[in-house]
């Protein structure tokens, strides 16, 4: 039998082949994932251990745990910032936390924290605004190898300038270096933040709601996401606000087709910075 | 509307510049008319740090909408969408756009290899690929993807853009359909 589908159907199959046995073996469920950055990831892997066809993926990862362990990681590869986005930061600090600041204890979630750069400007900024001793953060993530990264909070000193400006366009005025140790090539932030910093590994797709968030950040973590997925992972968020709580989701994010929009209202919906509506 | 502009049916274009692009990019939407059937989706690069510069440029040029696109936005006939700083900018099957923050390839982000590959996979052979001015070599391994799943490939002439090195760099990779002079490409688009 002769059956003539194109590349990109074969591909489409493969694709579907080995998401299947990965949700089965393993768990993960990749199926709602947006499939052209998983595609391209897919490829990239491939190149690294020299197999040519996507279906050649499932005996390997069937077989050695190890393989699969090290494509889950890079699946999540990402390039992050301190203060990525300043006048995102500039409005948290000027609207945000200043409605905070009239809690007594306040609880902040940050979903998909990578590598733990933002988490770290956030703690930063609260400990200048002077409530950080009353802030539980919970800073999460499913790769476990950038959570390792966030703990240490050891970042390249290439970066440091870009970190400055962005701090400084953000309306930091104070020195953002005092919040580091240099050393050698990399700077080491001060062990006085993750000490309020519960970083722990949670996957969006699979486990469940935090509760009673004041303020949840989940920045460049849905554009991982299909459109249902999201919506999903929406509805989770929402679920772990409290009433009147904060939510910040990353610039060109699209809150558009979710059904939370209608409960949230605007701080600033050009800067995804949205709040939940009272019960 | 959701969907429509994905696999068979209508054409899509991919539009990939670099420096120079701004002038050549807003010459070709100069030119092309108010009722273009297909969506375009276009990377131009741009610094981490740019506001949307280029898209307010862009936009008081063209007779199309011009926008900087969100993740998950529609991809429409007659839309121009532009590819955000910071994101790489690429196309799903059901239509719509998703943006990531994998790192940079080949020193930029958005990168045009990236939005061309997973263009050339979504609309095989309805796409059109079209590669501008610039000076590196984003866009060669898109142009061969874009050949491989069966869509046009089209470079300005090196000799009409004002830098030549990326075109160049696809024309090398010998998958090029046409080669056109700016000024010729308008025309190119509205016989498709
Ligand atoms: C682009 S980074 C965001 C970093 C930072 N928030 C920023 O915007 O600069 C996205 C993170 O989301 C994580 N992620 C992806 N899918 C996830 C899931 N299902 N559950 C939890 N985290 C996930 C990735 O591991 C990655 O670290």
């Amino acid at each position: 039998m002769t059956k003539t589908d194109s590349l990109a159907q074969l591909e489409h199959l493969e694709l579907k082949l080995l998401l299947e046995a990965i949700s089965q073996h393993y768990g993960y469920d990749f199926s709602d994932y947006a499939r052209a950055s998983m595609v391209r990831r897919i490829k990239k892997y491939m190149e690294s251990v020299n197999v040519n066809r996507i279906s050649a993926l499932i005996p390997l990862f069937l077989h050695d745990g190890q393989a699969f362990q090290t494509f889950v990681e890079s699946m999540s590869v990402v390039v992050t910032e301190m203060f990525r986005d300043p006048d995102v930061f500039k409005v948290l600090r000027e609207e945000v936390i200043p409605v905070l600041k009239t809690y007594p204890f306040i609880k902040i979630w940050h979903a998909g924290c990578a590598s733990g750069q933002e988490v770290y400007s956030i703690a930063i900024m609260l400990e200048e605004e002077g409530l950080l001793d009353r802030c539980q953060i919970y800073a999460t993530d499913f790769n476990d190898e950038a959570l390792r990264m966030a703990k240490k909070g050891i970042y390249p000193s290439d970066d440091v300038e870009l970190y400055e400006k962005n701090y400084r366009d953000s309306g930091g005025r104070k020195t953002l270096s005092d919040n580091w140790v240099s050393q050698y090539n990399a700077i080491k932030i001060n062990s006085r933040f993750a000490e309020r910093i519960t970083f722990a590994s949670h996957n969006l797709v699979t486990d469940g709601a935090f509760g009673e968030m004041n303020l949840v950040m989940c920045r460049n973590v849905l554009i991982y996401f299909n459109e249902q997925l999201q919506d999903r992972a929406l509805n989770l968020i929402n679920e772990s606000l409290c009433p009147r709580g904060f939510l910040c989701i990353g610039r060109r994010e699209n809150l558009t087709f979710s059904e939370i929009r209608k409960s949230l209202e605007d701080v600033n919906n050009k800067l995804r910075i949205y709040r939940k509506k009272g019960a | 509307m959701r969907g429509k502009y994905s696999g068979n049916g209508g054409k899509a274009i991919v539009i990939g510049a670099s420096a120079g692009g701004i002038n050549a990019l807003g010459f070709l939407f100069s030119e092309l008319e108010e009722d273009f059937p297909f969506p375009l989706l276009v990377t131009k690069h741009v610094g981490a740090k740019d506001d949307g510069g280029a898209l307010r440029v862009l936009a008081r040029q063209s007779s199309l909408p011009v926008r900087l696109a969100r993740d998950k936005d529609a991809i429409m006939a007659g839309t121009i969408l532009l590819a955000p700083a910071g994101y790489h900018m690429q196309v799903e099957e059901s239509g719509v756009i998703s943006l990531n923050m994998e790192p940079p390839v080949a020193f930029v982000r958005p990168s045009i290899d990236v939005l061309f590959q997973s263009a050339a996979r979504v609309y095989e052979h309805a796409l059109v690929a079209i590669v501008l001015t610039g000076a590196n070599s984003d866009g060669a391994d898109g142009i061969r993807a874009v050949k491989d799943f069966g869509g046009t490939t089209v470079v300005q002439c090196p000799d009409s853009s004002m830098i030549s090195t990326m075109p160049q760099a696809s024309l090398g990779t010998g998958c090029v359909d046409y080669q056109l002079p700016l000024e010729e490409i308008p025309a190119f688009l509205d016989q498709l």
